[in-house]
């Protein structure tokens, strides 16, 4: 790992040297380091770089794919150190935080005040695009992770109804069992078991999410309501097939496709394998908040963070900043990318059905004061904690402990990885 | 002492032997210097950063003492990676040494095709543990490997899934090891059951000791070196086990089947906590030598004397 570190640093002052030759004849540049290499993902990046060379800025490619950008990050370090970070990089939530505390990071301030993002940015982004005060990043999109995706035609077999609370819920489940399909679609994988358990905590009340999760109370991480919490993931744990283990979510999404499974709980990252499988929103599938939760939105967004660059560069990196907030932009790339507008005033004209009911839920929620970050994509707690959640609720969901057990254990695990 | 003032005086005779006397250093320096730096520079770098407060980056700024090796053994997750290290380099190095040797024993009885068995049992070790541990999963997968295959033949009832099973699934892992490292321990068997002294095996035929008896009084116990050897190269892999283990479960199912090492590989570069990261290499690079010195200690100390 170290002998990584220093070659990276080795590499990374021997990139400067090229930089500062080549910059200077390109007139504006930016090098942007991100994990979108995959199909869908990659065509949404390209309308930003398409965007970003009409104005004869050009774009830097860095692409570090795989593990949810921890290969990223991990490249990005080796950056830093060496003093020569990327323009902009792809992160999410409290890795924005922990690099803005390093005091590495850029300032938008010149584009963000004269474009008035303070309005219209919801302000639980805000929380994470800004530090101190000072906008840092560029929120790109905003996913929410409390949905529900269930096969039409499983659902119609089972009574037809969407279930809009935890019993509901149950009894379709139990009815796509009787007719003899799994009726949860999930893959045991640590994150997955977590997003699943961001939906059963939000469903047990908005303020017991905000109380154990964004506030990480000891009574509530603990106590009884969060011993019903692992409980329903228990019985929701009884629905799901046996190979389920390691499986990647969207083989999970493949099953829903193809009808061996009636539904899978995933963010909405999701919709765009149903929609490559040809599938439409409505007719083929339903998308629904996860029962109980309508009103509420856990949200994970992709941003841009902008890191401290020299003056040849600032240019280029404010282009792009505001590139990305453009309201044109922020409907192409995420009609594309199946998540919705970082900004609440994009028209939902361009979006299907899945999409306008994800924007307004967004703005709904965001005026409500019911939009939270998701624990299980870093938007709620810190790496550290955010890990130490997952572990229990992994080992909870693995039958390792019992419910009572996993409720002490998230709390002293929260406690330890806090000191 | 005596030496320096030997070179100078030769120095001072002849530049040409200078030359020659200085030429190896020379030759030597830059590996030198560049295993200085690179291991045991690093490995100070990592001992002092266990020490810090590190969490994103490397931060020399604030010191937590021992701290960082409290909680490390205060995690349960780590407690399960040596629970896990213990099963796995235990098995492993039973395991593979046993078959190693019986397949030496079953080669070197002068048979037919043995220029083609021999590479046959040696090359899983030419494969990287990325590619064993991802053949294995598939393998293993009860959803597409060996019970899919078993129950599509008839066989209905089979049923082969520890490696969805967290209690299992850490010998799943040792399967996979077995099978890619045993051909190299045969390897090692074999050359040292070649360089077994035809003459002490002829006199005790001629004492009228049955082939067992040879084998278990004389053979076996003249393969002490080889097993020794074949110990430390297998210790250090188990310690080291990673990449096998990404391959195959990544530490699941849950976290059943963490390891030292992809604790720390997680720890330092997955959850921003670069100081217990550090303090768990650290505590790695301790065991690593638990066994590597007394090893070093014998071979070398002992020709001595």
């Amino acid at each position: 790992m170290l002998r990584k570190l220093l070659i990276g640093t080795m590499l990374g002052s021997a990139l400067t040297v090229g930089y500062t030759a080549s910059t200077y004849a390109a007139g504006g540049s930016v090098e942007v380091l991100h994990w979108w290499t995959s199909g869908g993902e990659a065509a949404a990046l390209d309308v930003l770089k398409k965007k970003l060379e009409s104005q004869g800025i050009t774009w830097k490619d860095m692409p570090v794919a795989g593990g949810g950008g921890e290969a990223a990050m991990t490249a990005l370090r080796a950056r830093v150190t060496a003093g020569d970070p990327p323009t902009a990089v792809q992160a999410l939530g409290f890795d924005i935080t922990d690099w803005a505390k390093q005091g590495v990071v850029g300032d938008l301030g010149d584009v963000a005040n004269k474009e008035g993002w303070d309005k219209v940015i919801p302000t639980a982004l805000q929380n994470f695009a800004k530090h101190d005060g000072k906008w840092i990043a560029a929120p790109v999109n905003v996913h929410s992770t409390n949905w529900v995706w269930i096969s039409k035609k499983a659902l119609d077999a089972a009574g037809g109804k969407v279930p809009e609370n935890w019993d509901e819920l149950i009894a379709v489940l139990d009815k796509m069992k009787a007719n003899g399909i799994t009726p949860l679609a999930h893959g045991g994988q640590a994150w997955q078991d977590a997003t699943i358990f961001d939906a059963v905590v939000l469903s047990l009340g908005t303020d017991f999410y905000k109380a154990a999760f964004i506030d990480n109370d000891p009574k509530a991480l603990g106590g009884d309501k969060m011993v019903e919490a692992f409980d329903r993931m228990a019985k929701l744990k009884s629905y799901v097939d046996k190979d389920f283990s390691g499986r990647d979510w969207n083989l999970a999404s493949a099953m829903v496709i193809e009808g061996k499974a009636g539904m899978q709980m995933m963010g909405d990252w999701a919709k765009g394998e149903f929609l490559k499988a040809k599938q439409k929103p409505g007719t083929d599938f339903v998308c629904i908040r996860f029962p109980g939760t309508q009103g509420a939105v856990t949200f994970n967004s992709d941003m841009f963070m902008m890191f401290k660059v020299g003056d040849d560069k600032k240019a280029g990196q404010l282009t792009m900043a505001s590139d990305i907030e453009s309201p044109d932009f922020q409907s192409s790339f995420n009609v594309v990318k199946g998540s919705v507008p970082a900004r609440t005033d994009v028209p939902d004209t361009a979006f299907d059905d899945c999409g306008k009911k994800g924007i307004k839920d967004l703005a709904e929620a965001n005026s409500s004061g019911k939009l939270f970050g998701s624990m299980a994509h870093g938007y709620a707690v810190p790496a550290a904690v955010k890990n130490a959640m997952y572990d229990v609720i992994t080992r909870h969901f693995n039958g390792e402990l019992d419910s009572k057990a996993a409720a002490k254990a998230l709390a002293e695990a929260v406690a330890a990885a806090k000191g | 002492m005596a030496d320096a003032t030997m070179t100078a005086r030769a120095a001072a005779a002849n530049p040409r032997a200078t030359l020659q006397d200085l030429l190896p250093k020379i030759v030597l320096a830059p590996s030198f210097a560049v295993i200085l730096i690179f291991v045991y520079g690093f490995i100070a770098f990592t001992a002092v950063l266990s020490f810090s407060g590190s969490k994103l980056l490397p931060d020399f700024s604030t010191w937590v003492g021992l701290n960082n090796y409290v909680r490390l053994f205060n995690h349960p997750n780590w407690i399960t990676a040596l629970q896990n290290l213990a099963i796995f380099s235990i098995l492993y190095i039973v395991v593979c040494s046993v078959i190693g040797l019986a397949l030496a024993i079953f080669l070197d009885q002068k048979i037919r095709g043995e220029g083609l068995l021999r590479p046959i049992y040696l090359y899983p070790m030419a494969l990287s543990f990325i590619v064993t541990g991802v053949a294995w999963k598939w393998f293993l997968d009860p959803g597409i490997g060996l019970e899919h295959v078993m129950q599509s033949i008839g066989w209905e009832s089979f049923s082969f899934r520890w490696i969805k099973d967290g209690k299992m699934a850490i010998y799943t892992i040792v399967i996979a090891a077995v099978w890619q490292s045993s051909g190299f321990v045969m390897a090692m068997f074999l050359a040292g059951l070649r360089g077994v002294d035809n003459e002490i095996i002829k006199a005790a035929q001629i004492d009228g000791a049955s082939t067992m008896t040879i084998y278990r009084r004389i053979i076996i116990p003249l393969m002490r070196p080889v097993f020794l050897s074949a110990f430390v190269v297998l210790a250090h892999l188990a310690i080291k086990s990673y990449d096998l283990v990404v391959a195959m479960t990544d530490g699941g199912p849950g976290t059943a089947t963490w390891t030292p090492a992809l604790f720390m590989q997680k720890f330092t570069f997955g959850r921003n906590e670069m100081g217990m990261g550090a303090a768990s290499a650290i505590i790695m690079m301790m065991m690593i030598f638990a066994i590597i010195v007394p090893y070093l200690y014998s071979e070398l100390g002992g020709k001595k004397k």
